[in-house]
């Protein structure tokens, strides 16, 4: 019995020692591996700009596992502060201890820092990471008025999706052009078969069906949806069919549900995957 | 059921909306009150000859709540053209015998589109025909009307192909190839989720006419050789049918098992159209199908039949094909110039070439195009209009390829010194403003070109938003509370010297600074704030004349509940018209400003919004813009509510140097720190928006009567 508490118990990991050990499955759209790697070589931030669910955090933990750098993702909020990145002060048995932000310690290990939707965040924290985007390469820690400068194998990723409609969160152009950008699009039909098939462990066939239909709601992108199916969403929608779910009733809960709530806009979904199922 | 509630101007109103009619009594009007009214309304097309009085005798017969129906709706229409006000008041009395209050209005809501679209004697006819209507609508509860399925359908539509088909009504269902037609309402089948699908059937099936190449056939040529072209083309309806719905099936295989079991299995399986069925049957295949069978062939009748207009679809077909034609051509002109701009040679560019793409390659034209033996990548519209073009076409002919200036806008004598300019000249030129204008021919500005002045708009009176309240009222409640949740976003300040609870972070981190011997902080304290929204909008109002009618009641509409949305949340705003006729009378109309309070003075000149002439959008940008950067804020709005491209009446402002002039203003607008946004009604912004405003700073309302609603919305979207 105790045994088996126990394995239901998560596994605790520490970001800054743990190296992905296998192989993350990713599809290579474009260019975008080698561009990756020579910015690494390179030693310079990297940028990645798409719609949601189209594969960027999933290509950066490929990365890591590819360069052997340890993984640090921080999903960025509206209440995310330059200390929540950089690092405070606690007190244990009356004394102060410094603990180190993610960014901290992604620097100190060496690792990739990913700061997921940046601009979730507040504008402040933008601003700490410019003297680590450029050459400087390091991190100012004021309250210790120190500087830690970034080892050659750290890497600084954001991500970043340009199709927000809101004059708030947009990215400033002191921060953006410190950055190599990549452009991630939905992959190509084929690509993105591929992707359901061994994501999902569906049939080729329904899986042509559910691209047409991600390519259905893309098209009602700007005409009443505001983003169109993601490949993500497809994924979930073809493990869902895999299971043995009715083609119908796995778009209506992975699909339609997802993307609106207007009910004209639901039926309409649900009309177009009725249409092809 | 937002939409329901959000329904027109044009739609009738439960009798208590509008507020003069509830507060005279319920019984019926007398013969004498109607007659008052009706002279009122329909003053412009009444003469000793012709009163109101016979219209008045035959309304009073009514009960009090169609009456005020008939009342409501000469005035609606009275607004757009009295003499179909006239027809109407005098057709209603016999209509509303045979319908329900929701099916005479959507009989007059038919009429006027038809009236909007094809002028006065179509639109009569509407009115006229009744009988038919009233067949159609026979008014059971399975009954689907046009109205609730619309959306649904035109979503389904837009998801199906790229490209936009627009929904309307006509009696019979039918498609011109850029707009679908459907009958007003449908009530054949037993219940109202069939007559949905029969609906869906009609429309599937009319989108595949123009999918999948109906029409691309010389059909005219070929009925000559029959007896009766009318049969022939009946027949061939049907053979298009059999050959579309296996097509359909190909692709849309659940669709088409809605469709079989629709028609129930009728017509099913009849081994001589065989031929049609085949993957690769096109229409050339139905037609010779047609000559084997024209003799002995009686077709089935499918309850989704739909009828094959082929004069109409040609028509419209050959003016887009020709427009395309030039289009394209134009765009590759400007695609060239934008290779060879790059190319040090600049012979080397090459001549334009399509080739097929790779199968499944993900491009959706299924051809690539080249230029001099080098694929290059089209802009987004250019990639639609091949689109578009393969679509009728089948193919990008040859002479499409060859780049050609803009046919479309041809290059008239410029008389920068005619005469009569002088006269709309600059006669006192106190209080006017003068801009720049930006000539993309000669990339140059033209200086001190555009004499702007403000005027105020002409106060009517508060009724207008008093109604548009009432009228909406349980959304305007809804508009305040999202707004309200906008505002009522509470924000933890944390190392203030002032606060309500301990900022533990900040003393733990002065702990330290003490240890190290540094100064102890005094801000030690959290304090709740509410978040502050620095924030200055612009509201710019298209008052061009093409705004005429229902547009300008959207607008108007629309404005009170964004006021009514805004005053909640605090945000400064203004709002000002624009309009005018020629460089030397661009017109500025003031309607809020930012020091004012939202007032009655305010709602007065809302209300008093009328459409004027042409829209010279360069110097109305400039010079809001300049308004809003006397505003200190960190974040700075210019919101636009347009209906179409910039346009004016002289210096061939329509086009190109309008569309140049309008991008430039905007792009100063965005180098001062404002960022632009348009919000537009035109079908057709998708073509210009996006390289005025950039890809994401710009949405498409596409139907008027959600106007009202969507712009406190998309307000609300764009700033949180």
């Amino acid at each position: 019995m105790a045994s088996r508490v126990s394995s239901l118990q998560a596994r605790v990991l520490k970001p800054e020692s743990h190296l992905i050990e296998k192989e993350p499955y990713y599809e290579r759209v474009g260019d975008e591996v080698a561009l990756f790697e020579a910015a690494y070589s390179s030693q310079l931030p990297v940028l990645l700009k798409g719609p949601t669910g189209c594969g960027k955090t999933r290509f950066m933990e490929y990365m890591a596992w590819k360069l052997k750098r340890p993984l640090i993702t921080v999903s960025c909020h509206d209440d995310l502060t330059a200390a929540d990145l950089v690092g405070r002060y606690l007190i244990t048995n009356n004394e102060t201890v410094w603990v180190d932000g993610p960014l901290a310690k992604a620097v100190r290990c060496a690792g990739i820092c990913y700061l997921d939707e940046v601009v979730e965040a507040r504008k402040d924290t933008t601003v700490v990471i410019h003297p680590l985007a450029d050459d400087r390469r390091i991190l100012p820690m004021e309250k210790r008025g120190e500087l830690l400068q970034a080892p050659k194998e750290f890497v600084l990723a954001l991500s970043y999706n340009p199709g927000y409609q809101s004059v708030l969160k947009e990215l400033k152009q002191s921060t953006r052009q410190r950055f190599v950008a990549i452009e991630f699009k939905y992959p190509a039909a084929e690509l993105e078969r591929k992707i359901i098939v061994t994501e999902a462990g569906l049939k080729s066939d329904a899986a042509d069906k559910l691209i047409k239909l991600a390519h259905m709601t893309r098209n009602l992108k700007g005409n009443g949806l505001d983003e169109g199916a993601s490949t993500r969403l497809l994924v979930h929608a073809g493990k869902l069919m895999a299971r043995g779910i009715a083609p119908r009733t796995a778009c209506n809960g992975a699909i339609a549900e997802a993307l609106t709530d207007d009910p004209e806009m639901l039926r309409a979904v649900n009309e177009l995957t009725s249409a092809l199922f | 059921m937002i939409r329901k509630c959000c329904a027109p101007s044009m739609s009738s109103p439960p009798p208590s909306s509008d507020p003069r009619l509830a507060a005279l009594a319920v019984e019926a009007l007398s013969v004498a009150e109607l007659e008052e009214r009706l002279d009122e309304i329909l003053d412009a097309v009444l003469s000793t000859r012709r009163t109101a009085t016979r219209l008045a005798q035959a309304i009073a017969a009514l009960p009090r709540g169609e009456q005020d129906f008939v009342l409501h709706w000469t005035g609606v229409v009275a607004r757009t053209n009295p003499e179909m006000a006239y027809q109407f008041a005098a057709a209603a009395p016999a209509a509303l015998q045979r319908l329900e209050l929701d099916a005479a209005e959507a009989w007059i809501v038919q009429a006027m589109d038809t009236y909007d679209r094809e002028g006065l004697y179509r639109g009569s006819a509407v009115l006229k025909n009744l009988d038919e209507f009233a067949d159609l609508a026979s008014s059971s509860s399975n009954a689907q009307s046009f109205e609730e399925a619309a959306h649904v359908l035109q979503f389904f539509l837009c998801g199906l192909s790229g490209r936009r088909m627009r929904l309307d009504t006509a009696v019979h269902p039918y498609t011109d190839t850029e707009t679908i037609y459907l009958p007003p309402r449908l009530a054949t089948l037993p219940g109202r989720e069939e007559n949905f699908q029969l609906y869906k059937a009609m429309a599937a099936l009319l989108w595949a006419q123009s999918r999948y190449g109906t029409f691309n056939l010389d059909l005219t040529a070929a009925l000559n050789d029959f007896a009766s072209p009318q049969r022939a083309i009946e027949l061939f309806n049907y053979l298009e049918m059999v050959r579309l719905e296996a097509r359909i099936g190909l692709t849309l295989p659940g669709l088409a098992r809605d469709m079989q079991s629709l028609r129930a299995g009728h017509g099913s399986s009849d081994p001589r159209l065989e031929r049609l069925r085949q993957p690769d049957a096109g229409a050339e295949d139905s037609l010779a199908v047609l000559r084997e069978l024209y003799e002995r062939f009686m077709p089935p009748r499918y309850c989704y039949r739909v009828e094959l207009r082929w004069d109409q679809a040609m028509a419209v077909r050959n003016a887009r094909i020709q427009g395309e034609k030039a289009q394209f051509r134009a765009s590759l002109m400007q695609l060239l110039g934008q290779q060879i701009a790059g190319a040090e040679d600049k012979n080397a560019a090459g001549r334009f070439s399509v080739t097929p793409a790779e199968p499944d390659s993900g491009d959706r034209s299924g051809v690539v195009l080249m230029l001099g033996g080098k694929p290059v990548a089209p802009p987004e519209n250019v990639q639609q209009l091949m689109d578009s073009i393969r679509q009728d076409l089948g193919e990008v002919p040859d002479d499409y390829l060859v780049p050609a200036g803009d046919g479309a806008y041809p290059e008239a004598g410029r008389s920068e010194n005619d005469p009569a300019d002088i006269w709309k000249g600059v006669y006192h030129e106190g209080e006017a403003f003068f801009y720049n204008e930006w000539d993309c021919n000669r990339r140059h500005y033209r200086k001190n070109w555009c004499v702007l002045r403000e005027l105020d708009v002409h106060p009517v009176g508060p009724e207008f938003a008093d109604a548009t309240l009432a009228k909406y009222g349980p959304q305007v409640a809804q508009l305040k509370r999202t707004f309200e949740m906008l505002r009522g976003e509470d924000r933890l300040l944390k190392q203030q010297p002032e606060g309500n609870d301990i900022d533990f972070d900040a003393v733990i981190s002065a702990y330290a600074d003490m240890g190290n011997g540094m100064e102890l902080s005094d801000r030690l304290l959290t304090r709740r704030h509410k978040a502050e929204r620095d924030l200055a909008v612009m509201f710019m109002v298209d008052m061009s004349g093409s705004t005429k009618g229902w547009i300008n009641d959207a607008e108007r509409e629309a404005l009170v509940m964004l006021c009514e949305a805004l005053q909640v949340l605090g945000d400064r705003y203004a709002i000002y018209g624009f309009s005018g006729i020629t460089r030397k009378r661009c017109e500025i109309f003031r309607i809020k400003r930012f020091d004012e309070p939202y007032d009655e003075q305010v709602r007065s000149r809302i209300a008093g919004i009328r459409p004027q002439d042409y829209t010279r959008m360069g110097a109305a940008i400039r010079h809001l813009a300049a308004v809003l950067n006397q505003v200190e804020a960190r974040t700075k709005l210019l919101i636009t509510l347009s209906d179409g491209k910039p346009d004016d009446y002289s210096d061939n402002y329509r086009g190109e140097y309008g569309i140049e002039d309008t991008r430039q203003a905007l792009i100063e607008a965005h180098r001062s720190g404002i960022k632009p946004f348009c919000i537009t009604i035109d079908r057709e912004a998708r073509d210009y928006l996006p390289h005025l405003y950039g890809p994401v700073n710009w949405t498409l309302v596409d139907e008027v009567a959600r106007l009202p609603l969507k712009v406190a919305d998309i307000y609300r979207r764009l700033t949180s």
